[in-house]
C-alpha cells in the first residue's frame, strides 16, 4: 500500500506490527499488519480484492479459499503473517485481461452457481484438484469440493462445470 | 419475418446468466465488499444465557480502549425511544436488552470503533451482571402452569401464548370423521431448522446530517418494507431515507426481518455521523436470527375402504422463539399452514393452531417456503404414507384416488384456498414410470430376504406461491403486489426495475427474457436493477417464490404498456389507423402488406424524434401487479433409499423430481432452483437442525455443530417437467423457487420409513440421524425428536 502520508491514530501508536512480503496473484506486495491480522482481511481490506469472501470464521464453509502456494488454504484460518513470503492466488488472479480461466467459463457454462458467494472459493479449490488430477471423476470432484459449502446450487452443476473445465483444459492441452 | 425468440434470449431459453459475469470474477458487490470514507465498524454483545434479569451493564473498561467511538447499550437506545421495535407480525422485539434477555445470543451492547478488531476487543471489556432466571425451551415447558413468564414486558400478556387460531370447517369434520372405515393418526416435530444463506446479515449505515438523508446499504431481501419500517420506527421521513440491497450471498428467508444490528447501525450512524458497517459472523447469524420451522403437528385421517379420504383433521403448536418476529400474512397465524392437502379432492378439513414464546432466538420465518407451508406439506405426506399402510394400499395408488383430476379445475381445497390448473396424475406417473415402481418394489421384497432394507417414498404436493392477491395477503397492512419499471431508450436499449431482489434466482437474466418474450428487444439490450429504493418502484421484495407469478408478471404487463405506446408510434411512422397494424416479435407491420413495417427499435427511436402530433414522448411506464390468485405449482418428487440396519445409516439411491412450474421462462435456472431445493430437503431429512439444552443454549451454533451437506453427502438428481401454464399469469408461469424444499423431505423420509416399516416403525422424526434410524430399528419402535430435551449438556 503506497500512499504519501499514513495517518498515525491513537489505535495506531502502540501495535506492535510486522512487514510481510506476499506475491498475490502473480504481483509482490507489502504491508505493515497486525500479527493477529488473518490473510482474509489483509487481502480483502488492505489488498482490496473482495472476490474472496467469509462465510464461517471457523474454516468450516470454504468461502474463504485461496491457493497459497498452490494449495487450497482457508484464509480465515490464516493469519497474514503466515503468508509471508509465499505465493497467493485470489479468485481476482484467475481470469487474464483478454480471457477467463476455464474454470470460470464452466461455472457460468453449466450454471454452477446463484447466490455467487460461494463461487471464488469453490473455483480455486477445483483449480487445485485440476492442477494435480487433468482427469477427475465425479466422485474426485465431490470429494475435493467437500470442504466448500454452496447453500444454493445443491452441487451437481458445480460438479458439472468443473467437468466441463476439465474436458476444455485437457483438449487445449492436448 | 418474426423473430427467433430463443435467438434473442427471451422465453424458453436457457440463456447464461448475465451476473454471473461478476461473479466469476470476484467482483460481486455484497455488503461487505462496500468501503465508505471514513466508515467505522460496529461489533454487538450477546447475552450468554437464555433467560436472565440484566442487573448491570459496566461498558467503562470498553470506553478506555484506543479507537473505541461509541459504546450503545438498551438504556442508551431507549432516550431515543429506539431500545423496542416493531415486528412484522404485530408484536415487538428489544434492539437492545434493557430490562431482561429472553434468549442466549439476543444483544446486549454495541460497540462501535475504527476497526472490527477494536470493536471486538472492546465487547469482551463489557461487564454484564445477569441474574438468571428459569429457561422455557419448547411449547410444552411454555404452556405448563406456572411457567415463567417470557413477555412480562407486554401488557395484557398474563401467559406465554402468541395466539390460538382455527380454520376450516369443525362440525362437517367430525361428520367425515363418524363415516369413516379408518382413522389414521400421525403425530410429527418439524425441527427448529435455521436458512443459513453462506453470506451472513450486515448493513452500513451513512446518516448525512447536511442533507438530512439516510442511505443504509443491508442485506435485505425486502428493502422497500424495511424503508418503510425505517421510517415508522426512527421517526425518520420516508424520503430521505434510501435501502439498498446490493448482491446478497443468499437469502432464503433469512434475510427478510428487520433485525436489531440494522437499527443499531443507523443510530450509530446519526450519533457519530459517519458510516457504521456492521458485519455479523456465522455464530450471531446463527443464534439470533430468523429460524425456520419448530412445529409439532397432530392429526388424524378419515378414510374409506375403497380408499376415498373423507377428512382430516390437524393441530399444529408453533414454537415462536422470544419475539414473534417473523413476517407472515397478517390475516394468517400460522401462515398457510392451511394448504395442506390442497392437491386431494377431500370435503371437509379442520385445523387449530397455538404459537408460543420461548427463551429461543425469535423467528418461524419463511425458509424458502411460503409461509409454513414446507410443514403443512410435509405433514400431509407423512400423513398419506400412514394412512395407506393403516388401509394396506399401495402408497401411489392410494394417492392416485384421491388426487384432484384435470378436469375438477377450479377446485376448491379442503381449506378454501382455490386451485386452478395442473396434471397432477400425469406428473406421478412420471415421476413412478422414471424410477421404475414396479420394478423397484420386486427389488425391494427380493433384498429384504437378504436382510437388505430398501425403501421408496413418495411426495406429492401443490402449494401456493406468489402473494398476494392484496384482498388477503398484507404484511402491516401493506398489500402484497409488486412492481417493474422500463424505460426503453431512443436506441432500443432499455433498463428494468422492479420491487423485487434477487439473491441468487438470476432476476438480471430472467427479467430480461420476459421483456424479450414481450417486446422482441434482446435481452442482451436489457439491463436489470433491483435492491434500491431511491430508483426501484414499490414492491414487497422476494421470498416465498412470489417473485416470477407477481414481479415477473408485473415485468410482462409494463412491456405490454410499452408495446401500446408503440403501436400508435408504429401506425404514425407507417401512415395507416393503428386497427391496421399487426405485431409480430420485436416488429409492426400492416396487415394489407406485411413487408411494410417498423421494429420496436425504430419505434423508440420515434418516441424521442418523430412521435405524433400530441402524443406525450419518451417510451417508459411502470406496472403494479396485484395477482388474481396464488400460483399453484404441482411436484411429484420420488426418493429410494438403502438402509444400513447395522449403523443406521442411509444412502440416498435415486431421487426424481417433476415438477410442474407451468412456463418455464429459462430451464436452466429453473432446474437450479429445483436441485438447491432438493439439497434443502435432503438437509432436513438427514442432518440439519437447531436444538437447545435444557439451559437454552443453542447447540448448532457454527458450522461444526450445525450440519450442511456438502458435494459429498449430497446425492445426484434426476428432473423432468411437465408443463401446465398458469391461466390467470400473463405468461403462464408459477412459482418455483422453493417447491423441492417444501414437497422434498416427504419424499426422504417416506423412503426410508418405507423401507424399516416391516419392523413396525412408523414415525422417526427429522433429521433420520443415523443414531435416530438404528435406535428405531433395534427397539422397532417410533422415534420422537421432540421433548424431553437433552438433559446431558453443559
Ligand atoms: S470463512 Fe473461511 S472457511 Fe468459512
Ligand atoms: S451459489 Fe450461493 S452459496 Fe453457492
Amino acid at each position: 500500500m503506497t500512499s504519501l502520508f499514513e495517518e498515525i491514530t491513537e489505535t495506531s501508536v502502540d501495535i506492535p506490527v510486522r512487514r510481510v512480503t506476499i506475491t498475490v496473484n502473480g504481483e509482490k506486495r507489502s504491508a505493515n499488519v497486525e500479527p493477529r491480522l488473518l490473510l482474509a482481511h489483509l487481502l480483502r481490506q488492505g489488498f482490496k480484492l473482495t472476490g474472496t469472501h467469509t462465510g464461517c470464521d471457523t474454516t468450516n464453509c470454504g468461502a474463504c479459499t485461496v491457493l497459497v502456494d498452490g494449495r487450497p488454504a482457508k484464509s480465515c484460518t490464516m493469519l497474514a503473517v503466515q503468508a509471508d513470503g509465499r505465493d497467493v492466488m485470489t479468485v481476482e488472479g484467475l481470469a487474464t485481461a483478454s480471457e477467463l480461466h476455464p474454470i470460470q467459463e464452466g461455472f457460468k457454462e453449466e450454471h454452477g452457481l446463484q447466490c455467487g458467494y460461494c463461487t471464488p472459493g469453490m473455483m480455486l479449490a477445483a483449480k487445485a484438484l485440476l492442477d494435480e488430477n487433468p482427469d477427475p471423476t465425479e466422485d474426485e470432484v465431490r470429494w475435493a469440493l467437500s470442504g466448500n459449502l454452496c447453500r444454493c446450487t445443491g452441487y451437481q452443476n458445480i460438479v458439472k462445470s468443473v467437468l466441463w473445465a476439465a474436458e476444455k483444459m485437457r483438449n487445449s492441452a492436448g | 419475418m418474426s423473430l427467433d425468440e430463443i435467438k434473442i434470449g427471451g422465453m424458453g431459453a436457457s440463456r447464461r446468466r448475465v451476473e454471473d459475469n461478476r461473479f466469476i470474477r470476484g467482483r460481486g458487490n455484497y455488503v461487505d465488499d462496500v468501503v465508505l470514507p471514513g466508515m467505522l465498524h460496529m461489533e454487538i454483545l450477546r447475552s450468554p444465557v437464555a433467560h436472565a434479569r440484566i442487573r448491570s451493564i459496566d461498558v467503562s473498561k470498553a470506553w478506555e480502549i484506543p479507537g473505541v467511538r461509541l459504546v450503545l447499550t438498551g438504556d442508551m437506545m431507549a432516550t431515543r425511544n429506539l431500545a423496542w421495535m416493531p415486528t412484522l407480525s404485530y408484536d415487538t422485539q428489544a434492539v437492545l436488552a434493557t430490562d431482561k434477555v429472553r434468549f442466549q445470543g439476543q444483544e446486549v451492547a454495541a460497540v462501535i470503533a475504527d476497526d472490527p478488531y477494536i470493536a471486538k476487543d472492546a465487547c469482551e471489556a463489557i461487564v454484564v451482571d445477569y441474574e438468571t432466571l428459569p429457561v422455557i425451551v419448547n411449547p410444552d415447558q411454555a404452556m405448563a402452569s406456572g411457567a415463567t413468564l417470557i413477555r412480562d414486558d407486554k401488557e395484557n400478556q398474563p401467559d406465554n401464548k402468541v395466539f390460538d387460531w382455527e380454520v376450516g370447517d369443525r362440525p362437517a369434520t367430525d361428520k367425515a370423521f363418524e363415516e369413516a372405515d379408518v382413522v389414521s393418526e400421525i403425530e410429527l416435530h418439524y425441527p427448529r431448522s435455521h436458512p443459513s444463506p453462506l453470506e451472513p446479515c450486515g448493513s452500513i449505515a451513512d446518516f448525512d446530517r447536511s442533507t438530512g438523508k439516510l442511505t443504509v446499504y443491508m442485506t435485505t431481501q425486502a428493502p422497500h418494507i424495511i424503508r418503510a419500517a425505517v421510517a415508522l420506527v426512527a421517526e425518520l421521513p420516508e424520503h430521505m431515507i434510501r435501502i439498498i440491497s446490493p448482491d446478497l450471498g443468499g437469502g432464503f428467508g433469512n434475510k427478510v426481518p428487520v433485525y436489531p444490528g440494522y437499527v443499531i447501525s443507523i443510530l450509530a450512524s446519526i450519533l457519530t455521523e459517519r458510516p457504521v458497517k456492521w458485519i455479523e459472523d456465522k455464530t450471531g447469524n446463527l443464534i439470533s436470527t430468523g429460524f425456520g420451522r419448530d412445529v409439532y403437528l397432530k392429526g388424524q385421517m378419515a378414510v374409506r375402504k375403497d380408499g376415498k379420504i373423507l377428512g382430516v383433521r390437524m393441530h399444529t403448536i408453533s414454537d415462536h422463539g422470544a419475539f414473534f418476529s417473523d413476517a407472515q400474512p397478517s390475516k394468517f397465524k400460522i401462515g398457510l399452514m392451511h394448504s395442506a392437502f390442497a392437491c386431494y379432492d377431500i370435503p371437509a378439513a379442520h385445523l387449530t393452531a397455538e404459537g408460543y414464546y420461548t427463551n429461543k432466538a425469535p423467528g418461524g420465518v419463511a425458509y424458502r417456503c411460503s409461509f409454513r407451508v414446507t410443514e403443512a406439506m410435509f405433514f400431509q405426506e407423512r400423513m398419506i404414507q400412514a394412512a395407506a399402510d393403516d388401509l394396506g394400499m399401495d402408497q401411489a395408488e392410494f394417492r392416485r384416488i384421491n388426487l384432484v383430476r384435470d378436469d375438477d379445475f377450479p377446485h376448491r381445497t379442503p381449506f378454501g384456498f382455490l386451485t386452478d390448473s395442473g396434471q397432477y396424475g400425469k406428473c406421478l406417473d412420471v415421476a413412478l414410470e422414471a424410477i421404475g415402481y414396479e420394478q423397484f418394489l420386486k427389488d425391494q421384497e427380493e433384498a429384504r430376504k437378504n436382510g437388505r432394507y430398501l425403501g421408496i417414498g413418495i411426495s406429492t404436493m401443490t402449494e401456493p406461491l406468489g402473494a398476494g392477491n392484496s384482498r388477503e395477503y398484507d404484511i402491516l397492512g401493506i398489500k402484497m403486489f409488486d412492481s417493474a419499471e422500463l424505460r426503453v431508450h431512443m436506441t432500443g436499449k432499455a433498463i428494468l426495475r422492479t420491487g423485487a431482489k434477487t439473491q441468487g434466482q438470476g432476476h438480471e437474466t430472467t427479467w430480461a427474457q420476459i421483456v424479450a418474450h414481450e417486446l422482441g428487444i434482446p435481452a442482451d439490450d436489457v439491463v436489470v436493477e433491483e435492491g434500491d429504493t431511491d430508483t426501484a418502484p414499490f414492491g414487497m421484495g422476494t421470498y416465498a417464490s412470489r417473485s416470477t407469478p407477481v414481479a415477473g408478471a408485473a415485468v410482462a404487463m409494463v412491456a405490454r404498456k410499452i408495446r401500446a405506446k408503440s403501436r400508435k408510434i408504429a401506425a404514425h411512422l407507417l401512415e395507416v389507423s393503428e386497427e391496421d397494424i399487426e405485431w409480430e416479435l420485436g416488429r409492426f407491420y400492416v396487415r394489407s402488406s406485411p413487408d411494410r413495417g417498423v421494429t420496436i427499435q425504430e419505434c423508440a427511436m420515434a418516441a424521442y424524434s418523430n412521435m405524433p402530433d400530441g402524443m406525450e414522448p419518451g417510451l417508459e411506464n411502470t406496472a403494479y401487479y396485484d395477482p388474481p390468485n396464488l400460483t399453484w405449482p404441482f411436484a411429484a418428487y420420488v426418493a429410494t433409499v438403502e438402509v444400513d440396519p447395522e449403523t443406521g445409516v442411509w444412502d440416498v439411491l435415486r431421487m426424481v423430481a417433476v415438477d410442474d412450474c407451468g412456463v418455464r421462462i429459462n430451464p436452466m435456472i429453473v432446474e437450479g432452483q429445483i436441485m438447491g431445493g432438493l439439497t434443502e430437503a435432503y438437509a432436513m431429512a438427514s442432518m440439519q437442525f437447531i436444538t437447545f439444552d435444557a439451559e437454552g443454549n443453542c447447540v448448532g451454533s457454527n458450522y461444526m455443530d450445525y450440519l450442511l451437506p456438502t458435494a459429498w453427502e449430497t446425492p445426484g438428481f434426476e428432473l423432468h417437467e411437465v408443463v401446465t401454464p398458469c391461466p390467470h399469469h400473463p405468461i403462464g408461469a408459477k412459482g418455483i423457487g422453493e417447491c423441492a424444499t417444501v414437497g422434498g423431505p416427504a419424499a426422504f423420509v417416506n423412503a426410508v420409513m418405507n423401507a424399516v416399516e416391516h419392523l413396525g416403525v412408523r414415525n422417526i422424526d427429522m433429521p433420520l440421524l443415523p443414531d435416530r434410524v438404528h435406535e428405531a430399528i433395534a427397539t422397532r419402535s417410533d422415534i420422537s425428536g421432540a421433548p424431553p430435551v437433552r438433559t446431558d449438556a453443559p
